[in-house]
């Protein structure tokens, strides 16, 4: 009996294994390390819903045409968990094991640094849509991206605050165990001292990633009484830290970057939040053009506006796919579709995304525009200024 | 000795000497971040009650306590969501809301601190199993909570409705919300209370002998069942209470945002001498001392890193404990 039952359950692995192989052949498989759980579940929120959109507007004009054939689209998403760790793990189940061209995410420095460098070892190319630290790309010819530099964005950032609030000193608190979060409160330290003075950042405070109580830090910046405060932070600290502040007497305002541009930041920080700045990819309020339309269509499928991230991969989904359709082979020995299609991405100079025009540089990281964007009374992201390089 | 713990750690020498004027506000802070202690200490105090209790009756670490702590939080958003008059069931002022919220989730979450005693921990024990299994069980129930609730609510964070006016009175440079007032208070009434059932009444003298001797109990007629339930009802109480106050406090709720806390609010129980009410209340307090003091006048980069070792430096020198009694096992 016991016999019959494992001969008849590796018969079925063995038939589960057959179809796998074969419709691997058929359709272009793209895999998503996203950070669906963990602390910034918001954000593999909306990444999986762009590309899911993406793919079956596609799908629906029967596939992804390659050479002259059409390949319907099959995108996986893994879960990173917000965790370096993991996110270097699924990542290489993604390579490995579902045998995926390219790799879409994660979109985390913090997970994307990591999973960049086993995509770069694996030679398969991947692009993280939101990432703005440089170590992710650097130096690893199979890595791209979609967002702009922290070093960019830190000097936006640091003039914008500058001659918004007329502004002279700052503080900073920011997430030591982040690269993100690390990498842009030391770039914005830099940009700000060379602007303003050697002691012109009060304060630069940091704090863990469990962390709830920030009323330690938070004295100690208050006390010194800088003209604002800047939080290169995700937007769930973002919604404890500001509050906590006002709390403790605090008045002036916050200036932030673009992870606080999540859609879920006002339901998080109510109005505490209202009346600040942050520094992004992209604005919703008064888009035109495709990026209108493609706001258009996300908020009638899933009843909210896009934010940043939903823009970014899809953008970053449109990079894979246009090389790929360069490429014009998806059938055949893996490794040599994934070497065709990372030389064709290298190959696009000028990109026309719906977060701006941008064109690549030698280390795959393009050069676009930033924004500035008033969170305003209703709760909107609303464009102020753009800044180009 | 609480409070000369920075003069241990002086803070790093400042660029120029410190002019009149800044050293009162240097008192300022100094008195801010005291305040600060007391509110943070207040949660660590309120979670580490419920561990002592539970120990000092069953010689069980409760590791599922911290993610009990999270189910009041939990419970107390959407009970507080239910009710709130915009959206809600019932359009209750916030008032009337908050004063239904806490005593509704400190029953409710009881009830899942009972329930957890009663699947878990009370089958092992019948079979008199070893203490690390059931120990080890409370860890694996604690992550049964957490993942639970991921996989049933989703990963999004809640924010909770604010149910007090918040009012801000400032005094100089010191500066107070009346919810910190609240925390503080309640965190001192609950020890009194509970300290007064502890030693002063009969079925606080039933937990302690419970604690001395479980075997000989029932020979003196004393229900041991019934108070093993309502030690876990006492402490998972109190974990509600503190997961209303907290989530009020800290308004960004997640399924893992006990486990810190509650490993925390552990070793603050540990090191005010486990089993004892009032070395959970001094441990917590302490904690909250050391790790806000640590941040205050340390890069805060280093806050876990010295807070901690302090904490080590504390029970190397007491290894039960500030209150602490060596135990010597019977048998």
């Amino acid at each position: 009996m016991s016999m019959r039952i494992r001969v008849l359950g590796l018969a079925c692995m063995a038939a589960l294994f057959l179809a796998g192989g074969a419709r691997a052949a058929q359709t272009v498989k793209i895999g998503f390390p996203l950070e669906l759980t963990g602390e910034i579940p918001k954000v593999g929120e909306s990444s999986k819903f762009a590309a899911e959109m993406f793919k079956e507007e596609i799908n629906a004009k029967g596939g992804l045409q390659v050479g002259d054939k059409k390949y319907p689209l099959e995108f996986i998403y893994e879960d990173n968990e917000a965790r370096p760790e993991s996110a270097v793990n699924v990542t290489l189940k993604l390579i490995e094991r579902d045998e995926v061209i390219a790799v879409i995410g994660p979109q985390s420095s913090r997970q994307a640094v990591p999973a960049g460098g086993v995509a770069n070892d694996n030679e398969t190319l991947m692009i993280s849509p939101w990432s703005t630290n440089p170590d992710t790309t650097k130096d690893r010819p199979w890595v791209f991206r979609a967002a702009f530099l922290d070093p960019f964005q830190a000097p936006v950032a640091a003039n914008f605050a500058a001659k918004q609030f007329n502004a002279k000193t700052t503080a900073v608190i920011f997430e030591i165990s982040n690269d993100y979060s690390k990498g842009l409160a030391d770039n914005f330290k830099d940009a700000w001292t060379k602007r303003n003075g050697k002691d012109s950042v009060l304060a630069f405070e940091s704090h863990g990633p469990k962390d709830q109580d920030f009323s330690a830090q938070l004295t100690k910046i208050i006390a010194l009484k800088p003209d604002f405060i800047f939080l290169p932070e995700n937007y769930s600290f973002a919604a404890l830290i500001i509050p906590q502040a006002r709390d403790l007497g605090y008045k002036n305002p916050f200036m932030g970057s673009d992870a606080w541009g999540s859609a879920e930041l006002m339901s998080l920080c109510g109005d505490a939040c209202k009346g600040q700045f942050f520094s992004t990819h992209y604005a919703a309020a008064g888009a035109r053009g495709a990026t209108k339309e493609f706001i258009d269509k996300y908020t009638k499928k899933y009843g909210y506006v896009p934010d940043d991230l939903a823009a970014l991969t899809w953008d970053a989904v449109r990079l894979v796919t246009q090389a790929i359709q360069a490429g014009g082979k998806v059938e055949g020995n893996i490794r040599d579709i994934r070497r065709i299609v990372r030389d064709k991405m290298a190959a696009i100079k000028e990109f026309d995304g719906i977060t701006g025009k941008m064109s690549f540089d030698e280390q795959g990281d393009p050069i676009k525009c930033a924004v500035v964007v008033e969170i305003t009374n209703d709760g909107q992201f609303s464009f102020k200024e753009s800044v180009c390089p | 000795m609480r409070c000369g713990m920075p003069a241990v750690f002086p803070a790093p020498a400042p660029r120029r000497a410190p002019a009149d004027h800044e050293k009162g506000s240097l008192m300022e802070s100094f008195i801010q971040q005291c305040v600060n202690a007391l509110q943070w200490g207040s949660f660590y105090a309120l979670i580490a009650l419920g561990y002592t209790l539970v120990y000092g009756v069953l010689r069980l670490i409760n590791f599922a306590h911290g993610d009990i702590f999270m189910v009041g939080a939990y419970i107390a958003f959407f009970l507080s969501t239910g009710m709130l008059a915009e959206g809600g069931m019932f359009g209750f002022s916030r008032e009337l809301t908050l004063a239904l919220t806490v005593p509704l989730t400190m029953l409710l979450t009881s009830c899942c601190g009972v329930t957890l005693e009663r699947i878990a921990y009370r089958p092992l024990r019948r079979k008199g199993a070893h203490r690390l299994y059931v120990v080890i069980t409370a860890l694996m129930c604690g992550l049964i909570l957490e993942n639970g609730n991921l996989a049933l609510l989703g990963a999004s964070r809640r924010a909770l409705p604010e149910l007090l006016d918040k009012r801000i009175y400032s005094l100089g440079g010191i500066a107070v919300t009346n919810l910190k007032l609240l925390v503080i208070f309640t965190a001192v009434l609950v020890f009194v209370f509970l300290h007064g059932i502890v030693t002063r009444t009969r079925i606080g003298m039933a937990m302690r002998a419970v604690s001395y001797n479980r075997f000989a109990l029932p020979l003196m007629g004393i229900p041991l069942d019934s108070v093993i339930v309502f030690t876990f009802v006492l402490g998972s109480g109190i974990a509600g209470l503190g997961g209303v106050l907290f989530a009020m406090s800290y308004p960004v709720l997640e399924p893992y945002m006990g486990a810190m806390t509650g490993w925390k609010a552990f070793i603050a129980a540990v090191v005010g001498g486990i089993g004892d009410v009032r070395g959970a209340f001094l441990g917590g307090f302490l904690l909250a001392f050391v790790e806000i003091m640590v941040a205050a006048f340390l890069p805060s980069t280093f806050r876990d890193l010295f807070a901690f070792s302090i904490l080590l430096l504390i029970l190397w020198k007491r290894p039960t404990g500030i209150f602490g009694m060596p135990l010597t096992t019977k048998i």
